[in-house]
């Protein structure tokens, strides 16, 4: 059996010729990671994505046709970025004009994994919650807090929408591996083998030489291995790779855990079968006795406003913790908001004596208090005077008109915790539409 | 010696939002068991302030390589925090004298 990742995130482009080359033989399904906790709580928080609408738009554009003329089932997950039903009908949205525009008619499944305050305050007066991290724990507050919470899901959702035979699967926010091994193991293949191609294969060409997460990657699943070997001539898949991208972004190397059980990679073997196929096999999955979903969730923290400036004067740049100082007292005297209302700080970048940037950095409680500080803050700094100073026209170097930059909402993570589930489907709803019919 | 004159790579990454981690790679075996014979959790305590109960440090034969892992100071994207991606923490690993 052949799948394909078109790259390992939707929107950052892969060559055509990989795809056309990929889809030159049988393909029996294409997957594409859309999402990422990555790029921060921004995205889930504000309903966008991180990724370009149009990059979205093309990468799909090129393989939405080649799967559905070959019957292959296409599944996304962690659509618009942060997988939210909001980010979710973005790429729905994108979808479907993508389908107007070149005629394709097909059955759309959509699987939404957002999760109400309910469903986990019950969780936690049930006691079914279990923290990641032991600084990072969770209560009724950080719940109620929350702007929105979503559940990642693992390959049960999806292997329902493949018994009802649809041919595009849009899945909120899931687990990178559920789209490449839902598949493997609704047409029968080892669970093992199965998520730790899965692994390896969301990435797209991160397991290559030259490495590249914007790349297209094949993978074949036999019986007792499976097989990986990049779209691209230009690329090879070497054994070294593939192991040691087992190791990345995960706390252990050796085991892959899932809302399933966990996949102990102790005994994998990884061979060199020819100058770009390695062959993987040994991996082995242990189904979990309590099921668990990880759900995320961000808190509005206030709104940012930020100013940029540098600094060429090596006396400045010296004297610098008296401005900061001087600044930050002049600051708390002069604004007429409590200190509660706002964070306000510094951030230095470089220390050469002769060159250094800074930040200065203000959320507020409203995008006003921000405004306010920031600019307090921006003036007193460019004015500060300081013991023997000579450049007395100014400190900072803005290199914008306007100096101030309003930067927005600010989220946090309030959520980031495992749920103990009954079923591993019964945070999701779903739909199945038919396009262009 | 520094820890960065032995790796080949030296990288940090987060780990999910609340975890850093850091992958080391080494050329060969022999190399991989001095860093490791070198790198101690009170050596990592002391670069990143950092709670030594809270690091786990793994070896991974198969490719050479070494994994450290603790907790973010700061939640990724937090206020305080400076690197979303966690992935420009490496220096202080990288300076410790093995």
């Amino acid at each position: 059996m052949k799948i394909v990742s078109l790259c390992g995130l939707l929107g950052y482009g892969y060559s055509e010729e990989a795809l056309d080359i990929a889809f030159s033989e049988n393909v029996d399904y294409v997957g594409v990671d859309a999402g990422s906790t990555d790029p921060g709580p921004y995205y889930l928080g504000s309903g966008k994505s991180f990724t370009d609408r149009a990059a979205v738009k093309r990468d799909l554009a090129l393989a939405l046709p080649k799967a559905l003329e070959q019957r292959a089932p296409f599944i996304i997950g962690t659509a618009g970025g942060a997988g939210g039903a909001v980010h979710t009908d973005w790429l729905v949205e994108i979808i479907k004009e993508i389908a107007s525009e070149q005629s394709l008619s097909f059955k759309l499944g959509i699987i939404y994994s957002d999760v109400d305050k309910d469903y986990v305050l019950s969780k936690l007066d049930a006691g079914k919650v279990i923290p990641m991290c032991e600084t990072f724990s969770l209560d009724k507050k950080a719940v109620n807090d929350s702007e929105r919470i979503v559940s990642q899901i693992g390959i049960a959702p999806i292997l329902d929408m493949l018994k009802e035979k649809v041919d595009v699967i849009v899945a909120g926010r899931a687990c990178d591996t559920a789209i490449y091994a839902a598949p493997c193991i609704y047409e029968g293949y080892d669970p093992g083998l199965a998520f730790h191609m899965a692994k390896i294969m969301e990435c797209g060409a991160m397991c290559c030489e030259p490495v590249a997460a914007a790349d297209v990657m094949q993978g074949y699943m036999h019986k007792d291995y499976f097989e990986l070997c990049p779209a691209n001539p230009a690329r090879r898949c070497s054994a070294q790779r593939a192991a040691a991208h087992t190791m990345y972004e995960q706390t252990n190397p050796f085991m892959i855990y899932e809302p399933d059980g966990e996949i102990n990679l102790k005994n994998s073997k990884f061979e060199q079968i020819d100058e770009r196929t390695v062959r993987i096999s040994g991996s082995v999955f242990t189904e979990a006795k309590e099921k668990t979903l990880k759900l995320e969730g961000v808190k509005k923290v206030g709104y940012r406003t930020v100013c940029i400036g540098g600094i060429y004067d090596p006396l400045t740049i010296e004297n610098f913790d008296f401005i900061e100082k001087t600044v930050k007292d002049f600051v708390k005297q002069n604004a007429s908001f409590s200190p509660d209302d706002y964070t306000f700080m510094f951030r230095r970048y470089g220390s050469a004596e002769s060159n250094m940037g800074i930040v200065i950095d203000v959320v507020g409680k409203t995008q006003e208090i921000a405004d306010t500080i920031c600019s307090l803050a921006r003036s007193r700094t460019l004015h500060c005077d300081y013991i023997e100073r000579k450049s007395s026209a100014g400190n900072v170097a803005f290199p914008f008109s306007p100096s101030d930059i309003h930067v927005g909402e600010v989220y946090e993570f309030s959520v980031f915790h495992l749920v103990k589930v009954d079923s591993l489907s019964e945070t999701v709803k779903t739909k199945i539409e038919e396009v262009g019919k | 010696m520094k820890l960065i004159e032995l790796a080949r790579i030296l990288r940090s990454k987060n780990a999910g939002p609340l975890y850093i981690t850091f992958d080391l790679m080494f050329d060969n075996r022999e190399k991989m068991q001095k860093a490791l014979n070198g790198i101690t959790k009170e050596k990592i305590e002391k670069a990143y302030n950092v709670d030594q109960k809270l690091i786990d440090i793994i070896s991974y034969e198969i490719v050479d390589s070494i994994k450290i892992t603790f907790p973010r100071k700061c939640i990724s994207g937090s206020i305080h925090d400076d690197d979303v991606y966690g992935c420009q923490q490496h220096m202080p690993l990288a300076n410790i004298e093995i």
